[in-house]
C-alpha cells in the first residue's frame, strides 16, 4: 500500500471528526442528547469487542466497569474537574479489570461468561447493600456539567476508543490476540505470553467503559445501583456487536448506532412494547443475521459479483 | 441454641432448598443436555406462578391441583420454543461453542419477550393469594401449612422425576444424550426429539416450582431473574451437566441462604454470588464434577 492511498482513506475520517466537532453550534438539543447515547454505546461496543471479538471470550461484565465509572463521577465529581474524574473512572475500571483478569485466568468458554455476569451482579448487590446499610442512602446526586462539555468529552472518548482499537488491531500485539483466539496452545508455543496479553487487552477495553460511565453520569444527575449497574449495559454491547458485524470496527460502530436509534424510536413510539420488541429484534438478528449487517452487505456484494461474472461467462 | 431454633433454620432451608433443587435440575436439563444456558428459565417459574394464581383467583382451583394444568402447559411452551428457535440455531451453528454463545443471547431475547408479555397482561403490581395459611407446630418450630405442603410437593415431584430419569426408557435416552449427543444419536436416539423434551421438562420443573412459590410468596412479572441466577449458581455448584449434582447444589444453596438470612437479612444474595465466584475460581467443575 502506498502512502497516498493510505492517506486518502483517512480523509473521510477527518471530515467526519470536523463535522462532529462543529455540530453543537448548529444542532438541536434533542440531536445532541441522541448523539450522546450513540457515542456511549459506540464506546461500550467497541471496547467490549476489543477483547471479546478476537478472543471469543464473551464478557458480560461491561455493566460493572461502566457502573464503576458512574460511581467514580458521583463520588469525585464535587472535588475534581471533569477530565480528571473521567480519567479516574476509567482508571478504577482498569484496576478492577486487572484483578478480575488475574483471578479468572483459568476459566474458559461458558465459565468465563457466567463468572463475568456473576461479578457484575455481585458488585451491584454489594454497592446497594453498602449504600443502604453503611451510607444510609439509596441513590446519589452527580454534579451537573455544561452539556457541550459532556458532548466534547464523549466525542474525545469515542475517538480515543476507535483509535486504540484501530491501532491495536494493526499492531503485532493485535495479531497476537487474534492468534490466542484461534488457538491458545499454538499461541503459547510460538512465544506469545497468553495470560498477560489477555489481561492487558481486557483491561484496556474496560478503561474506556469506565471513562464513558463517568462522563454519562453527569448527564443523568441522579443515580442508584440499579441504574448504574443495569445488566442491560452488559448485554447491549454484545447484541450491538453481533448486529453490526463483530469482526470489523466499522460493523461494531454501525451496530451500536443503528440499534441505539432503533431503541430511541421504539421507546418514544411504543413505550409499553419497547422491551418486547427489543427481544424480538434480538432473536431475529441471531437467527437470520449471523454475520451482522456487515455480513449481509458482503453477502449481497457476493451475489452481485456472481451475477456479473455469470453474464461475462455467457 | 435450642431445638426449635435449629429446626426453624433446617425446615426453612429445606423448603427453599427443595424449590431451588427443582429449578436447578430443570436448568441442568436445558444446559447439560440441550446446551442452552437458558437465562429465561426464571420466566417459566413466573409463568407457572401466574397460571396457578389466575386459576385460583378466577375459578377457585386448588393450587395443588393446578400443578396438573400449569406443568403441562409450560412444558408445551418449552417444547415449542426448542423446536422452533433452538433447533434451528443448533443446525445453523458451526460448532457447539458457537451454539452455546448464540443460544445464550437468544434466551436473553426470550427473557425480554416472556417478561413483557406477562407485564402487558398483569401489570407491574405485586400479587398474591392466601391458601392454607394456618400455623403448624412441629417440635416447637412454627411454620405456615402452605410452606410444608410446598416442601412435600417438591419432594414428591423430585422423586417422580428421579424415577422417570433412572427407570424409564426415555429417561435412559436423556441420560445418554447428556453424556454424548453424537453417540446417543448413533445408538438410535431421536436426538432433536430428546433435546426438545429436555428443554420442555426443564421448563416443566420451573413451572411447577413457580406454582409452589406462588402459594408462599408474592408474585410479580419480574420475579424470574433472581431464581435464574440461583439456578445457574446451583448448577455450577453441582457440576455443569450433572443432574444429581444440581439437585444437591440447589439444596445446599437453600440451606446456606437461610442461615445467612438469620445472620443478616439482605446479605443472602451477596452470599450466593460470593460462594459462586469463589467456587468458579477454586473448582469450576463443581462438587460432583470430574
Amino acid at each position: 500500500m502506498t502512502y497516498s492511498t493510505k492517506f486518502s482513506r483517512l480523509i473521510p475520517a477527518f471530515i467526519l471528526i470536523v463535522i462532529f466537532a462543529l455540530l453543537p453550534k448548529v444542532a438541536r438539543p434533542y440531536t445532541m442528547i441522541s448523539l450522546g447515547s450513540i457515542f456511549m454505546y459506540v464506546v461500550l461496543t467497541v471496547s467490549w469487542a476489543l477483547f471479546s471479538a478476537p478472543t471469543h471470550y464473551i464478557s458480560l461484565a461491561s455493566a460493572a466497569f461502566f457502573g464503576l465509572g458512574i460511581y467514580a463521577a458521583a463520588i469525585l465529581g464535587q472535588k475534581l474537574p471533569l477530565p480528571l474524574f473521567i480519567f479516574f473512572g476509567g482508571f478504577i475500571s482498569f484496576l478492577l479489570a486487572l484483578l478480575v483478569g488475574l483471578s479468572s485466568l483459568r476459566l474458559r468458554g461458558m465459565y468465563f461468561t457466567i463468572f463475568t455476569f456473576g461479578l457484575s451482579e455481585l458488585i451491584r448487590n454489594f454497592v446497594q447493600w453498602w449504600e443502604v446499610n453503611e451510607t444510609g442512602t439509596v441513590g446519589r446526586w452527580v454534579i451537573q456539567v455544561n452539556p457541550k462539555m459532556v458532548y466534547y468529552a464523549m466525542l474525545s472518548i469515542v475517538l480515543l476508543t476507535l483509535g486504540a482499537a484501530y491501532f491495536i488491531n494493526r499492531s503485532k500485539f493485535g495479531l497476537a490476540i487474534r492468534g490466542i483466539g484461534e488457538s491458545e496452545e499454538a499461541a503459547d508455543h510460538i512465544g506469545i505470553n497468553v495470560n498477560a496479553s489477555k489481561i492487558i487487552i481486557f483491561a484496556v477495553g474496560t478503561f474506556f467503559m469506565g471513562a464513558a460511565g463517568a462522563t454519562m453520569a453527569t448527564r443523568w444527575t441522579y443515580i442508584d445501583p440499579s441504574i448504574a449497574f443495569n445488566p442491560l449495559y452488559s448485554f447491549m454491547p454484545v447484541l450491538m456487536a453481533i448486529f453490526g458485524g463483530m469482526n470489523q470496527i466499522f460493523g461494531q460502530v454501525l451496530g451500536a448506532t443503528v440499534l441505539t436509534l432503533l431503541a430511541d424510536m421504539l421507546l418514544t413510539k411504543f413505550p409499553y412494547y419497547y422491551m418486547l420488541l427489543y427481544g424480538i429484534v434480538l432473536i431475529i438478528v441471531i437467527l437470520f443475521l449471523p454475520g451482522g449487517l456487515v455480513g449481509l452487505k458482503d453477502k449481497i456484494m457476493l451475489w452481485f459479483k456472481r451475477k456479473r461474472q455469470g453474464y461475462e461467462t455467457t | 441454641m435450642d431445638l426449635s431454633f435449629f429446626l426453624d433454620i433446617l425446615i426453612g432451608g429445606l423448603i427453599m432448598g427443595g424449590l431451588y433443587a427443582l429449578i436447578a435440575v430443570g436448568l441442568s436439563l436445558q444446559y447439560g443436555v440441550a446446551r442452552v444456558l437458558n437465562v429465561s428459565h426464571g420466566e417459566f417459574i413466573m409463568l407457572g406462578a401466574f397460571a396457578t394464581y389466575s386459576l385460583y383467583s378466577l375459578i377457585g382451583l386448588n393450587p395443588i391441583l393446578s400443578l396438573v394444568v400449569s406443568g403441562p402447559a409450560v412444558f408445551l411452551i418449552g417444547f415449542f420454543i426448542h423446536n422452533t428457535l433452538f433447533k434451528r440455531l443448533r443446525k445453523l451453528s458451526p460448532s457447539i461453542e458457537a451454539f452455546e454463545g448464540s443460544s445464550l443471547l437468544a434466551s436473553f431475547g426470550l427473557l425480554f419477550i416472556i417478561q413483557n408479555i406477562a407485564l402487558l397482561f398483569y401489570g407491574p403490581d405485586i400479587r398474591g393469594y392466601t391458601y392454607l395459611d394456618n400455623m403448624v407446630d412441629f417440635f416447637g418450630s412454627i411454620n405456615a401449612a402452605n410452606r410444608l405442603v410446598a416442601l412435600l410437593a417438591a419432594v414428591v415431584i423430585g422423586l417422580v422425576f428421579y424415577l422417570f430419569l433412572f427407570r424409564a426408557r426415555l429417561g435412559k435416552a436423556i441420560r445418554a444424550a447428556a453424556q454424548d449427543v453424537t453417540t446417543a444419536q448413533l445408538m438410535g436416539v431421536n436426538i432433536y426429539w430428546v433435546l426438545g423434551l429436555c428443554f420442555g421438562l426443564g421448563a416443566l420443573l420451573a413451572g411447577l416450582a413457580g406454582s409452589l412459590t406462588s402459594m408462599m410468596f408474592e408474585i410479580t412479572p419480574f420475579m424470574g431473574l433472581p431464581y435464574t441466577i440461583i439456578a445457574i449458581i446451583a448448577v455450577v455448584l453441582g457440576g455443569l451437566g450433572n443432574i444429581l449434582g444440581s439437585l444437591i447444589g440447589g439444596l445446599i444453596l437453600g440451606l446456606i441462604g437461610n442461615i445467612v438470612m438469620y445472620i443478616h437479612p439482605g446479605l443472602s444474595l451477596i452470599a450466593y454470588y460470593l460462594i459462586f465466584l469463589l467456587l468458579l475460581l477454586i473448582k469450576p467443575t463443581g462438587i460432583l464434577g470430574k
